[in-house]
């Protein structure tokens, strides 16, 4: 049983650990910044839950496993927050996807967003 | 009652984050949980906006382990472009509706769409949000389409 | 063993979220990079606890993560308004300058 346990945490913890480097290959690959931005949001999501689950296995029933999840909890609703909050203000700021990326304008719904004038890089 | 939920929630945390049962500490635990309730009804006097949180417990379980499924999916997606050596980007922006009433299954729903790598919820104005996708195909619709359903069941779980 | 791998791991993320720190082009690639080696920090004190045996370093974790949280928001809400007080107080010109530039 504590076999068990003790390769289902090796597993997790690896597994974590590779997503992480894997986003961070990601941001520094990728091309411009909205790419970037689904690069950071891999080690936001499952590195974090990856680690933070074998943390938990690896202490076992005790107030650490409460206090590591409610840092997962935490971490699971502000990191998609922070990434929406920056994709938001880097939209309204009027950074808009290379061209070369083959990117399409969006079929606007209000009109408020097209009339912003895209910014140089 | 809402007070009286609070003070039990807070004082539970308190307990659960401290860890040590002296009763000088649980004495402190006590005293902080008094003055936090007393700036929350000082806070709410001029606000006066409470959050409503309706949504049926056993179906939002249910929901989350389908999102896990998801992420999981999503996250190999996206791990396979960055490794791939020609990255096959394709980024698209597009708007999708939202068919829930409430703020928070709006706020669940945006936030979900921005946990699955692949997708960000990029601006969410009255009646639809705007999403960038890294790879898109036109799979993508159908497969928000899904979760925007599965949000709306969530939160009409309330009336039973 | 495995923490040792583990915190490896998380710090050569932290060195490459730095390169993009410096390198990045735009301020918001920058506050991306700055969040993601928060995110990075709140993790890498943790597995630092357990691989010093010290499960307190969770607390300092959790702080971590909190202050992360709001100095991001504060930097990107700096950005785009110039100011950091109360928005609906502000004259009307200033706050509505700065957006679309």
């Amino acid at each position: 049983m504590s076999i068990l346990v003790e390769v289902l945490s090796w597993v997790f913890l690896i597994g974590g650990s590779v997503c992480v480097i894997i986003g961070s290959i990601g941001t520094t690959r990728f091309p411009d910044f909205w790419s970037r931005l689904h690069a950071a949001s891999i080690t936001d999501s499952a590195g974090m839950i990856l680690l933070i689950l074998g943390m938990c296995l690896q202490a076992g029933f005790t107030l650490i496993t409460v206090k590591l999840i409610i840092i997962g909890i935490f971490l699971f609703i502000t990191g998609p927050t922070t990434t929406h909050a920056v994709a938001n203000a880097a939209w309204v700021s009027g950074l808009r996807p290379d061209k070369n990326t083959s990117f399409k304008e969006p079929t606007t719904k209000t009109g408020k967003s097209s009339n912003q004038k895209p910014n140089k890089n | 009652m809402r007070l009286v939920g609070t003070a039990i929630l807070m004082m539970a945390l308190w307990l659960l984050m401290s860890g040590i049962y002296k009763p000088l500490i649980i004495g402190f635990g006590v005293i902080s949980v008094v003055i936090t309730l007393w700036i929350t009804r000082r806070m709410d006097r001029t606000d006066n906006d409470a959050v409503e949180l309706n949504l049926g417990l056993f179906k939002s379980i249910s929901y989350f382990g389908w999102l896990m499924v998801e992420i999981v999916k999503a996250n190999w997606a996206v791990i396979k472009i960055i490794l791939s050596p020609k990255m096959a980007i394709n980024q698209h922006m597009f708007h999708i509706d939202h068919t829930q009433k409430t703020d928070v299954g709006q706020v669940i729903f945006a936030n979900s769409i921005t946990l699955t790598p692949g997708t960000i919820a990029v601006e969410t104005e009255t009646g639809g949000f705007l999403i960038h996708a890294v790879s898109y195909s036109s799979d993508d619709l159908d497969a928000l389409a899904d979760m925007d359903a599965r949000v709306t069941k969530i939160e009409a779980a309330n009336d039973v | 063993m495995m923490f040792e791998v583990t915190a490896l791991a998380l710090f050569v993320a932290m060195v490459m979220a730095l390169f993009r720190l410096f390198a990045g082009p735009s301020v918001y690639d920058r506050v991306m990079a700055v969040n993601m080696f928060g995110t990075h920090t709140v993790l890498f004190i943790g597995i630092y606890g357990f691989l010093t045996e010290r499960p307190d370093f969770l607390d300092i974790a959790l702080l971590y993560a909190l202050i992360n949280f709001v100095g991001t928001i504060a930097i990107l809400k700096f950005f785009r308004y110039r100011a950091i007080g109360d928005i609906s107080q502000m004259p009307k010109e200033t706050s509505e300058d700065e957006v679309g530039s």
